[in-house]
């Protein structure tokens, strides 16, 4: 790939002095991270017992369970200690890698998360490839050609989209589609053990939650590269490049949108951390077993331990892709590395 | 170069994958005979010491045999493991006679030793004791003297010795677990006496239940018995349209006008053992008879509740709110449980009557303002905060009917919509004044009734099971007396008395007890064993007969997966294709920049 030709003219620093520089900026974040999440830790735990709300009570409602059952419960949830020592048990807990016992689900919180995180992974990494693709896409074509016809239409088309309620568009793509694709869930329990017929079984579960979340998301990477374009089109390198002949495709290919995508890629680490939780609408409409349906119940069924540990886990998935965002464009982007 | 190879590696890739279901498919067996049943509520655990949830208990029951069942016909105490029982003179030991021949699914004899063992569990392990301790509180000993005989001594007589929802578990498996709270029960096939054998059960997804041929029982005319998950009720119903799943349950009034149109579908409106009520909060307290909450203290005096009572349409609630899918209510105790339900006679019946409501609160010295709200005995105007579930549509369209009923008899009223959750704490803190409320009874009327005495107040923790915080010497007295009474007849009269006590307490209003809506794939299956047989429904028995009697309709196929096929070999083509294109148009491309 030609490198961009927007590097600003600085004087080369040292080579110690930079990789000095770049080890404080990546301890820096490292560290500001790290802080984060410590903070995460002490906020989900307390606000959850904040807000009102008896998980016990909420379980066993209107179950033949007597006052002594429910008092048992609670006991063996940790649940009738004091505040600060309940605090202490999730704090030596975290530090062993337990999450707690779900009351809801009667299960290890860091188990349930662990079985709910590949369906998460596979609806949002597909549906974030196909957005950033089809974003990257079709925001380079409508920037490229400011306010023609294909412009008007796409950025109108998405952000009628994106302003669609989520909910709302999953309900309609169901009862429309729904007679070919499946209305729940991950997989058909009658689906033959072997690979293939598997794999054809969640893809098929897969496409309408995808194309739903695919709908919502892609019009922001499409709003993105199609502003940061047209911000690069009137640089004095792309007037370069006409100038050496070059074909306008190649200009927009090699030249406009290399540097167009630097706020793109930002955004995507950002989102990455963000739709895991993001996905609840879509996880709910179509029972799609995944970390944001398993949110919706936490949050449905007051269910502190789950709820802490899975604010913990997206917390830390945002935490993370951003670290990762801004680590890449310090390598990608001189610009950084010189600040 | 590279990028073309990808691109035929891609189609290469596509078409083995579009080759495979089809052999596959050729070589299948034909498909099992499947009832699919959608379930939206959690389903949590499969292990029967653990499982409280309304979904989990469900499953249980049709995964183990019980000491004894409920009649489809009208929920009577009926044979189940035991075949014959009885008790002695002084009404303290109950004898037991197990069925013989009874096998576990792996074949093992099912013994007294078995039953034994499960109430012994329950009795000694905390632990083993969180779902089903209600039932042997009482309990001092239990023995099998020998293979076919169980004989429980109680410490005080029991009325529910025919009622224990207690699913036995055999001993040969159970015995080897050594912490009954971590053990997931899901060892395939797991070993069950029910008419179904767990076979896979999937959180949050699926559970998969295989027909037992070891059932003592009828068996079932199908092979296989499949609950999907549904977290979306609409999902569900659309799931039912399109042939995803065959029974659906737990609809809305909309819900199920809809698909009575439906072609191929069929709608079921069922008696339940469900009731909704008005709480009147007025003595919220601790078991140690500590106030707790923030009622409005104008609800202690009896006339101000006697007027709400007399201010509450029962006829035209279940007519509007309900759409006429509910039965008017009356006594606590649901009408389908006819034996123990109770109705007003004439003398007592708080008819509704505006003027009379009206009437009582001028009585009572609660004068109506300029504005016509009245005010409290300090001068200040009475404002009641009614709350509901925002989730329940015939609850919130009570809800503003009965608002409309008290502001004509001079009683402010602000409505409240709350998420459940929300709701069922205000409730158990008492932090209310007006709440549209809901429980679920059991054939057996204890559980129901014990919600309504001292013993179930909460405890400083807010350990309890009540929400109008009922505690009444009279009440209390009958209901001990039911409790202990075998002869069948004085405890129907007990229960009855008791309900009218509460009733003319005015703690509560019971207005409905709302229908079970459920619809079924009428194209698949032609009838199901409801309970009670008449009028009753599918799912969430006191049974297992809704999914044991279900009949395929005889030319049912196995479901549309050869629809489903030929839609997936089409994604496949066209996610191929579309790949297959781009990368060859790139490949175009790079070529024609390397040419430049």
């Amino acid at each position: 790939m030609t490198s961009p030709a927007t590097a600003p003219a600085l004087a080369e620093p040292s080579t110690s002095a930079r990789r000095d520089s770049g080890a404080r900026y990546v301890l820096g974040k490292v560290g500001g991270a790290v802080v984060s999440l410590f903070v995460i830790v002490v906020l989900s735990f307390f606000l959850i017992r904040v807000v009102p709300g008896d998980p016990i009570r909420l379980l066993t409602r209107n179950s033949s369970l007597g006052p002594a059952q429910v008092a048992q419960l609670r006991h063996d949830l940790g649940l009738d200690k004091p505040l600060p020592a309940q605090f202490v048990d999730y704090l030596v807990g975290l530090l062993h890698g337990d999450l707690g016992t779900s009351a809801n689900f009667q299960q290890p919180v860091a188990q349930l998360i662990m079985q709910r995180l590949g369906p998460t992974v596979l609806l949002v990494g597909a549906a974030t490839v196909i957005s950033v693709l089809l974003g990257l896409w079709q925001g380079t074509r409508a920037g490229w050609r400011r306010g023609s016809r294909f412009d008007r239409f796409s950025t109108g088309f998405a952000l009628t989209l994106w302003s669609a309620p989520t909910f709302w568009l999953g309900m309609i793509l169901l009862s429309v589609a729904g007679t070919w694709f499946p209305t729940q869930g991950i997989s058909d329990p009658d689906t033959p053990p072997s690979f293939f017929p598997q794999v054809l079984d969640v893809a098929h579960h897969l496409v309408l939650p995808c194309l739903t979340l695919v709908a919502v998301l892609y019009a922001q990477y499409l709003l993105v590269m199609r502003s940061s374009l047209l911000e690069e089109m009137n640089a004095d390198y792309l007037t370069t490049a006409r100038a050496k002949g070059l074909r306008d495709d190649l200009v927009r290919g090699r030249h406009a949108v290399p540097n167009a995508l630097l706020p793109t890629v930002t955004l995507i680490f950002i989102q990455l951390g963000f739709v895991v939780g993001g996905a609840v609408t879509v996880e709910t409409v179509y029972s799609w077993p995944g970390l944001g349906l398993l949110l919706y119940q936490a949050l449905a069924d007051h269910d502190g331990a789950l709820l802490q540990g899975l604010l913990l886990v997206l917390a830390g998935a945002v935490l993370v892709m951003n670290l990762i965002g801004d680590l890449l464009l310090h390598v990608i982007d001189p610009r950084v590395r010189a600040a | 170069m590279r990028i073309r190879r990808i691109g035929i590696g891609l189609i290469a890739a596509g078409m083995a994958v579009l080759s495979a279901p089809i052999v596959a498919q050729a070589q299948d067996t034909p498909q099992p005979k499947t009832l699919r049943v959608a379930v939206t509520g959690t389903i949590a655990s499969m292990n029967p010491f653990m499982a409280y949830h309304l979904g989990d208990t469900e499953i249980g029951r049709v995964m183990y045999a019980f000491l004894t069942s409920y009649s489809r016909d009208d929920f009577k105490p009926a044979p189940g493991l035991a075949d014959k029982w009885q008790v002695s003179g002084d009404n303290l030991t109950w004898t037991y006679h197990i069925r013989s021949g009874a096998k576990w699914s792996d074949d093992q004899p099912i013994t007294a030793k078995d039953v034994a063992w499960t109430f012994n569990k329950i009795m000694t392990d905390k632990t083993a004791a969180t779902a089903n301790g209600n039932f042997v509180a009482n309990f001092d000993t239990v023995t099998a003297p020998d293979d076919s005989t169980v004989v429980i001594k109680t410490k005080k007589p029991q009325a529910t010795m025919l009622a224990l929802d207690v699913p036995i578990v055999p001993e040969h498996v159970w015995s080897k677990v050594t912490d009954i709270g971590k053990y997931d029960n899901l060892q395939y096939p797991v070993v069950g006496s029910g008419p179904f054998t767990l076979t896979n059960f999937t959180q949050g997804q699926s559970i998969t239940l295989k027909a037992n041929p070891d059932y003592y029982g009828d068996k079932p005319a199908y092979d296989q018995l499949q609950f999907r998950h549904y977290d979306n009720a609409d999902a569900a119903v659309q799931g039912l349209k399109n042939g995803d799943v065959d029974v659906v349950s737990g609809l809305t009034p909309a819900q199920y006008t809809a698909l009575q149109s439906t072609p191929n579908v069929t709608t079921v409106k069922a008696r339940q053992g469900r009731q909704n009520d008005l709480l009147i909060n007025y003595q919220a307290q601790t078991n140690d008879r500590q106030p707790v909450g923030d009622g409005n203290p104008v609800l202690k005096d009896p006339k101000v509740r006697q007027a709400i009572a007399r201010s509450v349409d029962v006829k035209t609630l279940v007519d509007k709110a309900y759409g006429g899918l509910a039965e008017p209510g009356s006594g606590f105790v649901p009408a389908v449980f006819e034996q123990w339900h109770w109705t007003p006679d004439p003398s007592q019946d708080q008819k509704f009557d505006l003027a009379a409501a009206g009437k009582l609160l001028d009585e009572a010295g609660y004068p109506k303002g300029a504005d016509g709200v009245r005010s409290d005995k300090q001068g200040k105007p009475i404002t009641l905060r009614l709350l509901v579930d925002s989730g329940i549509p015939a609850q919130t369209a009570a809800a503003n009917f009965i608002k409309g009923w008290l502001n004509q008899v001079g009683l402010g009223v602000t409505l409240q919509a709350l998420s459940s959750d929300a709701l069922t704490d205000a409730g158990s803190t008492g932090k209310y004044d007006l709440q549209i409320n809901a429980w679920t009874g059991n054939p057996d009327p204890d559980a129901l009734l014990s919600i309504q005495t001292c013993g179930n107040l909460p405890d400083a923790q807010g350990n309890g099971n009540t929400e109008n915080f009922m505690c009444d010497g009279m009440i209390d007295d009958l209901y001990k007396a039911q409790l202990s009474e075998m002869d069948q007849a004085k405890r129907v009269k007990d229960v009855k008395d008791l309900q009218a006590r509460l009733y003319s307490l005015d703690s509560s209003v019971v207005f409905a007890y709302p229908n079970s809506l459920e619809a079924y794939r009428s194209d698949r299956w032609a009838s199901f064993g409801l309970q009670p047989s008449q009028g009753g429904s599918i799912t969430h028995q006191n049974g297992y007969y809704g999914y044991l009697l279900a009949k395929p309709v005889d030319s049912a196929a196995g479901g549309g997966s050869n629809t489903t096929l030929i839609v997936v070999i089409v994604v496949v083509v066209v996610v191929v294709l579309g790949g297959g294109a781009f990368l060859l148009s790139r490949r175009r491309k790079a070529g024609a920049d390397e040419r430049e």
